[in-house]
């Protein structure tokens, strides 16, 4: 089974949900933890495991071959991401601005422009206890998370079979770096806070969904702060409320020296049991 | 003009609320973007008029015309994002998957696919209740390119504080480090950090900065929910001094910041005498005094 805990907002709880949860599954089931959000990953500063293997990882760029080129100017006409400029008689290659798309490669009629790999980031594979952890970093420059998200889903497929439970710590927003996230999962927590901005940024979070044709369920962070608004729209909406995690402010604390919570806050471990149980069920459901 | 960016690299740090109370004390002397196109929140507190739209454009789709396509399988061959597959005996092109390279239209023997320009969201050009113009915008669903649609509202935004002869545009940034900050921190005269003193808002804010770095753009920094945990609020502030970053003010954990969002209103606004709000107004003082 695979479960992404994604947010329209950023900073509402998932890197929260996520290690607590895998934590409290880990004790009786075979799980693995992903960390996506590789631009700010979090999740090991909570999950400090021992460190298994390191992987680098790459995206592909073209590199010119000077002696081979004619200069015909096809590479630049089929760029569509101005990643590939003819300069006089050289052409100048933009990593950052690349998508890997092998086109002027392929299309090149003289074969001066190979694929080579770059450096993108780091995959890292941990033990915590009983848990698997898999933290995926982006190098600081690089613009690109969506490879490196790829990259990290193809790993988690190729290193844990399908008897595991696999959690995926996703990237704030609605854009690419979200839909590469939650490209193969089975099921959606989307985590929010009960305040105008949580709502309006939940909404958006749920037309992505819908529109990718998840299936996906809210949790509601800090409950008892703001309004009532964002359970008004899940009622109206018909969509499943999983859990209710209070708003304390011993929570901020332990949260802020980087412990986890389900053992040592009851209201706080009550709420991961039912947002477990919830989530089975609507997984389950047709 | 100065361009003032404000980032926070972990998300929930306050950055938003932040932002619109700047915008609120500099009033009619700044332009403001609300450049975190993904979430943008700004619009909640300013009381934009949502004037102005404009369709915005970034990228491509491809599609197969089906008359023409003899299903010989060149385009899945060369596409690198497994956007074409094989159903139904017919070739499709997924347009959530697709990346718009348009390999896939250079290769078909039958020129049976084509590029089609991507509609990813609406750009505003708002006037607010603080007496001045916002530009701010609204992503498509499951859009693209969000970088560019940022680069877009940022060079609106400074293009209308030139014209009116502004003294700031104030741009609410994206969080994270990758390609939307990027687009957010390209020509900025000063950058204010938001932090918190947790594990994750400290590693967030040093790989920020280090991004920060690399564009060489002078850079405050203001430690909020400063009290829930002393000890590290005192490590950042030790950072920033190692770093050479202004340090702008610590604000208390508070939930005055939720009531003032819950009416709609930026906490100066709500209660101009509360500590945050003092503390906000001394930082922003501070910034316009280093600009000078």
């Amino acid at each position: 089974m695979k479960i992404a805990i994604a947010s329209g907002k950023g900073g509402t709880g998932k890197t929260t949900l996520s290690t607590n949860l895998s934590v409290f599954l880990s004790e009786t089931e075979k799980v693995v933890l992903v960390d996506l959000d590789v631009e700010e990953p979090n999740s090991g500063l909570f999950i400090q495991g021992k460190l298994l293997s390191e992987h680098i990882q790459y995206k592909e760029i073209p590199e010119w071959v000077q002696e081979a080129c004619t200069l015909c100017g096809e590479c630049q006409d089929v760029c569509n991401f101005n990643a590939v400029i003819q300069l006089g008689d050289s052409i100048m290659v933009f990593p950052e601005l690349c998508h890997s798309c092998h086109a002027c490669s392929g299309l090149c009629p003289v074969g001066a422009l190979p694929m080579k790999p770059k450096e993108i980031g780091l995959i890292r594979k941990y033990k915590y206890n009983n848990l698997d952890f898999v933290e995926s970093r982006l190098n600081i420059g690089e613009e690109q998370s969506t490879q490196l998200i790829a990259n990290t889903n193809h790993f988690t497929d190729e290193n844990y079979n399908n008897d595991y439970i696999k959690l995926f710590d996703s990237p704030p927003g609605t854009s690419c770096p979200v839909i590469e996230a939650t490209k193969g999962v089975d099921y959606v927590v989307l985590i929010t806070e009960p305040t105008p901005f949580g709502l309006h940024d939940l909404k958006l979070a749920v037309d992505t969904m819908r529109d990718l044709n998840k299936k996906f369920g809210v949790v509601i962070n800090r409950y008892g702060i703001g309004n009532d608004d964002v359970i008004g729209y899940c009622e109206e909406e018909n969509i499943s409320i999983l859990a209710r995690i209070p708003n304390r402010r011993d929570i901020a604390e332990l949260y802020s020296r980087g412990e986890l919570l389900y053992d040592k806050v009851p209201e706080f471990g009550s709420e991961i049991i039912s947002l477990w149980n919830n989530i089975r069920k609507e997984v389950e459901a047709e | 003009m100065k361009e003032i960016v404000v980032i926070s690299g972990k998300g929930g740090t306050g950055k938003t609320s932040i932002t619109a109370s700047f915008s609120v004390l500099a009033g009619r002397d700044a332009i403001l973007a609300d450049c975190d196109v993904d979430a943008a929140d700004m619009h909640l507190l300013l009381e934009p008029d949502f004037a102005n739209p404009g369709d915005f454009y970034s990228g491509e789709v491809s599609e197969i015309i089906e008359d023409k396509c003899t299903q010989c399988g060149e385009c899945m061959k060369v596409c690198h994002f497994d956007a074409i597959s094989l159903i139904d005996a017919k070739h499709r092109i997924d347009p959530v998957s697709c990346e718009g390279c348009g390999y896939c239209t250079h290769v078909c023997p039958e020129n049976a696919i084509i590029s089609r320009e991507l509609n990813v969201g609406k750009c505003f050009v708002s006037s607010v209740k603080t007496g001045t113009k916002m530009v701010h915008a609204r992503l498509g669903v499951a859009a693209d390119n969000s970088g560019k649609l940022v680069a877009k509202v940022k060079n609106e935004a400074k293009e209308l504080a030139v014209k009116l002869g502004k003294k700031y545009v104030l741009v609410d940034g994206s969080p994270g480090i990758g390609c939307p900050v990027t687009s957010s921190l390209t020509g900025a005269d000063f950058v204010v950090l938001v932090t918190e003193p947790s594990v994750s808002g400290v590693h967030d804010l040093k790989r920020l900065y280090e991004l920060v770095k690399k564009f060489r753009i002078p850079a405050g920094c203001i430690i909020n929910k400063a009290d829930l945990n002393s000890k590290t609020s005192q490590s950042i502030i030790d950072y920033l001094k190692e770093e050479n970053i202004l340090y702008l003010g610590s604000y208390k954990y508070d939930l005055a910041f939720t009531r003032a969002m819950t009416e709609g209103k930026t906490i100066v606004e709500w209660d101009g005498a509360n500590s945050i709000s003092l503390s906000i107004k001394e930082s922003w003082e501070k910034i316009k005094e280093s600009l000078l």
